[in-house]
C-alpha cells in the first residue's frame, strides 16, 4: 500500500466557488521523495493546503488516502498527529506564544495521540538543542516568540526544526526555497535531507529548480491547471529549467 | 416652553436615599466629615443614578441595570472572614503584607499592620483618618477633577464606611508589597462602600496589589476608590484584580497623580462580575513624569464589563503607555473608553494607546472608543483599537504541528491576554497574576 494515494482530487475555494484542483492524480510509495512543480497559479500551494486540512476549501470529487485511512475526513491535528508535516511557504508568526512552549505542546500533542506519556523537560530540552544546532539555530531564536521577528531564512529553519522533533512519516515542503538566499538554502536542504528515510516520504513543492539541486528527487511531476500533467524523474527538472512552464500555460487565475 | 422635564427616581434611588438617612448617624468622621457627606449625597440625588445620556456612562446605564439598591452590609462575622480569604487568596505565593476590608470594614486581627508601621509606612484605617481633626481630612472624599461630577463616586463619598489610608514617607523603600483585600462575605444581598488612599512619598517606591472577590450567585453591590498619589522621582507599582461573583455589582474608581520623574505601572485585571465598572483618571502633573496602564478584560456568560480611563498630560515630558486587551465570549457585553488630554504646557508628550479586543461568539459584543484630545503643538500621540475573532492562520499553523483545536485557541488566547501583564514593571508580580488569566480560560467554556 502506498502511503500516500490522490485520486482525482476536486477542491475548490469555499468563498468564491473558485476550482483550483481539478483531477489531481498523485502516488507516493514510502521512502520516496517527489516534486511538484509548475507555474504560478497551477494550484501546487492549494494542493499542500488540502492535504493538510486548510479552512477555505471545499473537496468536491475524489479521494486522499494515508497509510490507507481517508486523510481527508480527519481534523488537520488528526492528520499532523498521524504523520502528516506541511513545511508552509509563510510560517506564521505568533507574538505572545513563546517558541519553547510551543515546541513542547506539538510533541506533547503527537506523543499523547500515540498513547504515550509527556516528554520529559531534560529530554525535550537535550532533543530541541541537537535539532537546532544542526539547523544553526541560536538559543536566543529558540527563547522567541513562534517566528516573530524571524528573517525569511530563520522561519524556513524553524519549520525544518519543527519537522526533525515531530518526526512526520509524510513532509510536505511548500516553496521551502523561497525567500532563501544561497546560504540559508544550503543549511535547510541539509536538515531535510537529513531526514530522509527509507520510512520517510517527501512531497516537494517548488517554482524553480534549483532546490531540487539540494533536495535531489525520485520524481518530478508538472502541475497545470489543477492537474498534474506530467510526470518524470529528476532530468524532468532540468528540462523545465530549460524551457520554463510557456509549454504549460498558465492557470486561469 | 414647558419646564424641564424631572425624572421620576427609581426604585434604587429612593432606597439609596433611605440608607443614606438611616446611615448617616452611624458613619465614621467628624462634624465637617458630615457635612461633606451630605453634600456628596446632595451631589447624588441631583444627578441620580447614571444613565447613557451621561456621555461618561454610555456604555453602561445604571438607571436600567441597577434595578435595586441592596442594604449596606452590617460589620462581617470574622469566622466569615478567615474562611472568605482562605477561599480566594489569589496571590497566595507572593510574600506580602495583607489589609483587610471585609463588607467595606477593616479587619485589624487579620490585617498586617504592626509590620507595615514597622517598615515605616503610616497606616490608619478610613474611619480613623475621617476623625482626625486636620483640614487634609475632608481631600480624601473629594471627586477626582479628571471625573467631573461622577454621581457613583459622590454616593461612595456619602456612604464609605472604611477602607485604608497608607502614606509611605518619602524615600521610603517598602520591602513587600502591599494587598490591600476587599472581600464580600455575606450570604445574603448586601452592598459596600469602601474609600482608600495611598500616598507614596517624593523618592519612595512602594508595590501595591488591590483584590476584590465575593460570593457565586450572590446580587452583592460594591462601590469601591481608590485615590494614588506618587511624590517627585518616587515609583508605584498597582495591580489592580477584581475576581467577582458572576450575580455581582462592582463599580471600582481610582484616581493617579503622578508627580515630577515619578514613575507608575498600573494593571487591571477584571474576571467573574455580573457587572463591572472601571473608571480611572491618571494625572501626569509633574516634568517627566511616566505611566503604563495595563489590563485584561475577561468577559464572559452575560456579564457586562466596561472600563473608561483618562489619561492626562498636565507637565512637559510625560510619557504614557496603554494596552488593554479585552476578550468577549457568550453573551457578554464590553466596552472601552479611553482619552489622553494633553494640557497646553504639556509639549514633548509622549503618549501611546491601544486596546485589542477579540469577539468569541456571535452574540458578544464590545465598544471601544480611544481618544486623543491635544493642546500642545509639540507632541507624539497615537491610538489605535482593533477588534475581530481569533487568528484563524494561526490556530491552522499550531493544528497543523498537532496541536489540538481547543488547546490552540487556549494559547493564543493566553498569549493574548498576558502581554499586558507585561507591562507590570515587576516580573513576579505579573508572574503572580497569569494563574487567574489561566483559571478563567480554563473554567469559562464557550
Amino acid at each position: 500500500m502506498a502511503l500516500l494515494e490522490i485520486r482525482n482530487l476536486h477542491a475548490r475555494i469555499k468563498d468564491d466557488g473558485r476550482e483550483i484542483l481539478r483531477g489531481v492524480d498523485l502516488v507516493i510509495e514510502r521512502g520516496q521523495v517527489h516534486a511538484v512543480m509548475g507555474p504560478n497559479g497551477s494550484g501546487k500551494s492549494t494542493l499542500a493546503y488540502v492535504l493538510a486540512g486548510k479552512d477555505g476549501y471545499e473537496v468536491t470529487e475524489g479521494q486522499v488516502l494515508f497509510d490507507g485511512e481517508d486523510l481527508l475526513a480527519l481534523e488537520p491535528e488528526e492528520r499532523a498527529q498521524k504523520g502528516v508535516f506541511l513545511a508552509f511557504q509563510y510560517p506564521v508568526e505568533i507574538p505572545g506564544v513563546a517558541g519553547m512552549t510551543f515546541l513542547k505542546t506539538a510533541i506533547n500533542a503527537h506523543r499523547r495521540a500515540r498513547g504515550e506519556g509527556d516528554l520529559s523537560t531534560p529530554d525535550f530540552m537535550r532533543r530541541v538543542r541537537d535539532a537546532s544546532d544542526r539547523l544553526q539555530m541560536t538559543q536566543d531564536m529558540l527563547r522567541r516568540p513562534i517566528n516573530t521577528g524571524f528573517s525569511g531564512g530563520e522561519k524556513k529553519r524553524n519549520e525544518i526544526l519543527q519537522m526533525t522533533l515531530l518526526e512526520p512519516k509524510l513532509a510536505i515542503l511548500d516553496e521551502t526555497d523561497s525567500g532563501l538566499d544561497i546560504d540559508a538554502l544550503r543549511i535547510v536542504s541539509n536538515g531535510v535531507n537529513a531526514l530522509r528515510d527509507p520510512e520517510r516520504s517527501m512531497l516537494v513543492i517548488t517554482h524553480y529548480q534549483r532546490l531540487l539541486e539540494h533536495i535531489v528527487p525520485d520524481f518530478v511531476h508538472v502541475m497545470s491547471a489543477g492537474r498534474v500533467v506530467r510526470s518524470g524523474g529528476k532530468e524532468l527538472a532540468l528540462e523545465l529549467e530549460a524551457t520554463g512552464y510557456a509549454d504549460y500555460g498558465s492557470d486561469a487565475a | 416652553m414647558s419646564a424641564e422635564p424631572r425624572t421620576l427616581k427609581t426604585e434604587a434611588e429612593l432606597a439609596l436615599a433611605e440608607q443614606y438617612r438611616g446611615a448617616r448617624a452611624i458613619l465614621p468622621g467628624s462634624a465637617a466629615v458630615a457635612r461633606k457627606r451630605d453634600e456628596a449625597f446632595a451631589t447624588f440625588e441631583r444627578l441620580g443614578l447614571p444613565h447613557r445620556r451621561v456621555e461618561a456612562w454610555k456604555y453602561t446605564d445604571l438607571r436600567a441595570l441597577m434595578r435595586v439598591a441592596v442594604p449596606v452590609a452590617d460589620p462581617p462575622n470574622p469566622v466569615a472572614v478567615t474562611a472568605a480569604l482562605t477561599d480566594a487568596d489569589a496571590l497566595a505565593g507572593i510574600d506580602r503584607y495583607r489589609l483587610i476590608v471585609a463588607d467595606g470594614h477593616f479587619q485589624e486581627s487579620q490585617s498586617d499592620r504592626q509590620a507595615l508601621l514597622a517598615e515605616g509606612v503610616e497606616v490608619a484605617t478610613l474611619a480613623e483618618f475621617l476623625g482626625f481633626d486636620h483640614p487634609s481630612v475632608l481631600d480624601i472624599l473629594a471627586t477626582p477633577p479628571g471625573a467631573g461630577e461622577d454621581a457613583i463616586i459622590a454616593l461612595n463619598a456619602a456612604l464609605a464606611t472604611d477602607g485604608v489610608v497608607l502614606i509611605v514617607p518619602p524615600g521610603t523603600i517598602v520591602s513587600k508589597p502591599i494587598e490591600i483585600v476587599h472581600v464580600s462575605t455575606t450570604t445574603g444581598a448586601t452592598s459596600s462602600y469602601s474609600r482608600s488612599a495611598v500616598q507614596v512619598g517624593a523618592g519612595a517606591s512602594a508595590r501595591l496589589v488591590v483584590t476584590r472577590t465575593g460570593p457565586l450567585g450572590i446580587g452583592y453591590q460594591a462601590n469601591s476608590v481608590l485615590g494614588l498619589s506618587v511624590g517627585a522621582g518616587g515609583r508605584a507599582t498597582v495591580v489592580d484584580i477584581a475576581a467577582d461573583g458572576d450575580r455581582s455589582q462592582h463599580l471600582a474608581s481610582f484616581s493617579a497623580r503622578v508627580a515630577e520623574g515619578a514613575t507608575l505601572d498600573h494593571l487591571a485585571l477584571r474576571a467573574g462580575a455580573g457587572l463591572s465598572r472601571l473608571q480611572g483618571y491618571f494625572s501626569l502633573e509633574g516634568e517627566g513624569a511616566g505611566l503604563t496602564a495595563s489590563g485584561a478584560n475577561m468577559l464572559d456568560a452575560k456579564a457586562h464589563g466596561d472600563v473608561l480611563l483618562l489619561i492626562e498630560h498636565a507637565a512637559p515630558a510625560t510619557t504614557s503607555r496603554l494596552l488593554y486587551r479585552n476578550v468577549a465570549k457568550d453573551d457578554a457585553v464590553g466596552a472601552f473608553e479611553g482619552r489622553i488630554l494633553v494640557r497646553p504646557v504639556a509639549q514633548k508628550t509622549d503618549g501611546r494607546m491601544m486596546v485589542n479586543t477579540l469577539l468569541l461568539s456571535d452574540s458578544a459584543e464590545f465598544a471601544a472608543k480611544p481618544e486623543l484630545e491635544i493642546y500642545a503643538d509639540d507632541v507624539q500621540c497615537g491610538h489605535g483599537a482593533t477588534t475581530g475573532q481569533i487568528d484563524e492562520t494561526a490556530v491552522f499553523y499550531l493544528q497543523s504541528r498537532g496541536v489540538p483545536r481547543k488547546e490552540a485557541e487556549a494559547l493564543l488566547l493566553k498569549a493574548f491576554l498576558a502581554e499586558p501583564l507585561a507591562g507590570v514593571g515587576d516580573p513576579a508580580l505579573a508572574a503572580a497574576v497569569e494563574p487567574l488569566v489561566d483559571a478563567w480560560l480554563a473554567g469559562a467554556p464557550e
